[in-house]
């Protein structure tokens, strides 16, 4: 059915498009090798609008930029969307036989005026008139996007309103043409497909379905709990409500890496126990209990992981990790036994292959094809089927393969959740850079000689306004903390938005900003858009 | 007459029959037809550049020998890949190339070198390119007299990859040099340092600082050495990574040219990021009980 969770095409598929809409996703740097693609694609002819607040690295290649203001991209989207209807450009075909729900749709973004839409979002009207005609006109067109798109209070209704667009104009299901989420580690998407989510079974089963639940009993020799778990913002509110006394995190370092981290540190120190199991003594294992050393996935372990375009690819050790250091399904096989749960599978290759018994979509990829094939991309349900390069293409079937039609979804522009004031008058927003990583702990460890450290990069008119100089260090503070950092000034940066990285906590800790609005639809914090002041302290004090 | 993609076409190659598909090179036609043709400028990630004339062939009908790597097999064309004309142009160009640079880590020339009984001492004086070995940085080095001038970093850098145009040929003649832009160190560039250049090099001319370290302290074994195909870990792409290694500790990381996702290229984390897995990197080693 449309909506299952994994990015529809392959990586070679925007390399052949006519069309590409990169949306809140800075690839060039985040994403650089599936920036190759994009690349190719573009010197093979296809044209490219970019959708970020900033001129990334990425949108320096666009054909068209388009300068949103952080927090508005559905009112963008449904603006492009009643443009592409007001053109006659939507495929009446492909919208009467493959979805439903497109009268209330045409009129629920008949609000959506170019002329409303340009005054939320900051970009032009004709901008906006030239990405609806470029993205409806092409013969194949992809719609990539990351955390721009995902990270705010309402990013499950932002990927909805995207997916609008792919099924107003067909670009879906047919190669050339989908939608790509990029994934920012290997294996969130593997991590998602093996149901590390509270209310799945590897493979998407749903927890709350008894014949899904029975197949893993058969096999655990144990019956599953049938109530769907927490997601990560909810353990939070629930170790605030004293719901949740004892936390086991694997691989994971919050203590630095969540929204409005202060809070989340006074949790993680409140609680009964805590065992963390990581490849460092990150921030969070300071504050374990107990701490249990694994060997690092990609380099010290067997496995697979899955990738951006649905790819299960095989992970081997390379190298031996420190004497101690366990593989991460060895720890928890062992905890397991001792929970009174004897796990029957031993090596990664036998869980392997106790997954691919249970979960339908992984029953064709064994260890020998992956190793073979370079991989092979779900589903693959039996070992004599070639995978998939791309998803639903039954909606282009007489018979619909007898899916249910896919749903236009109703979408409203609500802006951040919080808003700019007079005391918080500037708009933080946080993005990735080429040659660092999340909180830093694996990329500190080698000498990249293009890494600044941390800068909040603000625009010329801001700065003027503040009287201040480049490098000058300065109080940075949203309503929930406040940092010294440098700034740097740049020439391109809209005025009123302040950007930074979040890979140095130890040199600025920054989520001592952002704001953990989340959305209740995804648990995802609202890490894009939080509201800052800007002080200057003392004569132009520069970082020692 | 038209061709069609799909068509076949028959050529003759060494004196033997055989067909090809249209549009094949001739080195792609060899290949298939089990017959080696020796490359350097050639990969099969970029586009040839016809800079090295090692791979030139026979081909009855025209005047000079052409290049292998790039020459498209017409209906008809009889090749020869391993004529006395052919031997004796292959054994000049590696003459040439053994009298000006330094080629000692560069094992799949010296074994054409052998083959082709290439003797560079025959050459009085020859001139030499001499440079010093650059190392700006702690990820890779750069030792020009060891570079054959190939454009495949050059190439990989630019609209063949990456899309940075970091470096390109400058100076003329016998001066020329891959260089920055007005020879601006290497941090101070427009590079961004994905190593893809590195990646392509056929000379070792550019090398990662780690092995350059193991080879200048005398400690570079390939006895000691293993690779193994893994997935790197810093976004969701999914980038194979070849992990080279000499007893436990990585000193390189490349990717295989041939692969759907990279084609052999990678970015900074992916090439260079694996620092953090080995020493001096603390790691927790024994559960730790800390209250």
């Amino acid at each position: 059915m449309f909506g299952a969770g994994g990015g529809t095409s392959s990586y070679r598929e925007v390399e052949e498009a006519e069309f590409i809409l990169l949306w809140g996703s800075n690839a060039r740097e985040a994403h650089p090798i599936y920036f190759h693609h994009v690349l190719k694609g573009i010197k093979a002819g296809a044209k490219m609008h970019a959708v970020d607040p900033r001129r990334t690295a990425s949108a320096k290649f666009a054909d068209s930029w388009l300068g949103i203001d952080v927090g508005s991209d559905i009112a963008l989207a449904n603006a492009v969307a009643r443009e592409i209807i007001a053109a006659n450009l939507h495929n009446q075909q492909f919208i009467e036989h493959s979805t439903t729900g497109f009268d209330a749709f045409r009129e629920h973004v008949e609000k959506y005026t170019l002329d409303y839409a340009a005054e939320v979002t900051g970009v032009p009207a004709d901008a906006i008139r030239g990405l609806a005609r470029a993205y409806a006109e092409a013969t194949t067109a992809q719609i990539l996007w990351t955390l721009g798109i995902t990270e705010h209070h309402n990013g499950v209704d932002n990927v909805l309103s995207l997916c609008n667009l792919a099924l107003l104009t067909g670009h879906v299901g047919r190669w050339g043409s989908g939608l790509v989420p990029l994934r920012g580690q290997n294996n969130v998407q593997g991590g998602g497909d093996m149901g590390a989510l509270p209310n799945k079974l590897p493979g998407f089963q749903d927890v709350i379905d008894k014949a899904a639940r029975d197949k893993f009993s058969a096999i655990y020799g144990l019956d599953l709990n049938p109530t769907p778990g927490l997601h990560l913002t909810q353990m939070f509110e629930a170790m605030a409500q004293g719901m949740i006394k004892a936390l086991y995190v694997i691989g994971e370092n919050p203590a630095d890496s969540e929204a409005d981290v202060s809070h989340t540190r006074r949790l993680l120190e409140e609680l009964d126990f805590l065992v963390v199991q990581d490849i460092f003594l990150t921030r969070t294992a300071e504050l374990a209990d107990v701490v249990l050393p694994a060997t690092v996935g990609w380099a010290e372990s067997e496995g697979t992981v899955t990738s951006s375009e649905r790819r299960v690819q095989r992970v081997r050790p390379a190298v031996e990790g420190p004497a101690g250091a366990r593989h991460d399904h060895l720890i928890i096989g062992d905890l397991a036994k001792r929970l009174g749960a004897p796990w029957p599978a031993e090596t990664a290759e036998e869980l392997w292959n106790e997954l691919r018994s249970l979960s339908p979509m992984h029953t064709g990829m064994t260890y020998k094809r992956l190793e073979e094939l370079d991989g092979l991309q779900w589903p693959c349900p039996d070992t004599n089927h070639p995978g998939t390069p791309f998803l639903h293409g039954w909606l282009w079937e007489d018979d619909l393969g007898g899916n249910p039609r896919a749903p236009f979804s109703l979408t409203d522009y609500e802006g951040p959740k919080e808003q700019l004031t007079q005391e918080f008058p500037i708009r933080l927003t946080t993005g990735r850079a080429l040659d660092s990583y999340n909180t830093g702990v694996q990329s500190r460890g080698f000498n990249s000689p293009i890494r600044s450290g941390e800068q909040l990069q603000i625009s010329e008119v801001d700065a003027a306004s503040l009287r201040l100089s480049q490098g000058e260090l300065v109080r940075v503070s949203s309503p929930r903390g406040s940092v010294e950092m440098e700034i740097d000034i740049k020439r391109e940066q809209a005025r009123g938005l302040a950007f930074t990285t979040f890979h140095f906590p130890e040199l600025v800790d920054l989520n001592l900003l952002t704001n953990d609005e989340w959305d209740p639809k995804s648990g995802t914090a609202e890490f894009k858009a939080a509201s800052i002041k800007i002080e200057k302290l003392t004569n132009g004090a520069q970082r020692a | 007459m038209t061709l069609t993609a799909s068509e076949q076409i028959p050529i003759s190659l060494n004196g033997k029959s055989g067909t090809v598909q249209s549009g094949a090179t001739i080195l792609e036609a060899a290949r298939e037809m089990g017959v080696e043709i020796p490359t350097l400028c050639w990969a099969s990630n970029l586009t040839p550049a016809n800079a090295c004339r090692l791979c030139v062939v026979e081909l009855e009908g025209s005047r000079t020998l052409v290049p292998a790597c790039s020459r498209v097999c017409e209906p008809g064309s009889v090749i020869n890949t391993e004529s006395e004309r052919v031997a004796l142009n292959r054994k000049m160009v590696l003459e040439l190339l053994d009298s000006t640079n330094d080629l000692s880590e560069s094992p799949e020339l010296q074994a054409l070198i052998d083959h082709y009984g290439a003797d560079a001492s025959r050459y009085d004086e020859p001139s030499t390119m001499k440079d010093d070995i650059k190392v700006e940085d702690d990820l890779f080095i750069r030792a020009y007299d060891r570079c054959v001038l190939c454009y495949k970093c050059v190439d990989a850098c630019g609209d063949e990859a990456q899309f940075t145009f970091a470096i390109s040929m400058a100076g003329r003649g016998f001066e020329t040099r891959v260089s920055t832009e007005f020879e601006t160190p290497l941090p101070e560039s427009a590079c961004v340092y994905c190593g893809n250049c590195v990646g392509v090099c056929p000379t070792n001319a550019l090398q990662f600082k780690a092995e350059f370290d193991l080879r200048q302290g005398d400690d570079w074994d390939p006895q000691r050495q293993t690779s193994t195909s893994t997935i790197c870990s810093y976004c969701g792409v999914g980038c194979t990574l070849d992990i080279h290694t000499q007893d436990n500790e990585i000193f390189k990381v490349t990717s295989p040219s041939d692969h759907s996702v990279t084609a052999g290229h990678l970015c900074i984390k992916g090439r260079f990021g694996w620092q953090y897995v080995q020493p001096p990197t603390r790691r927790p080693s024994s559960p730790d009980m800390s209250s």
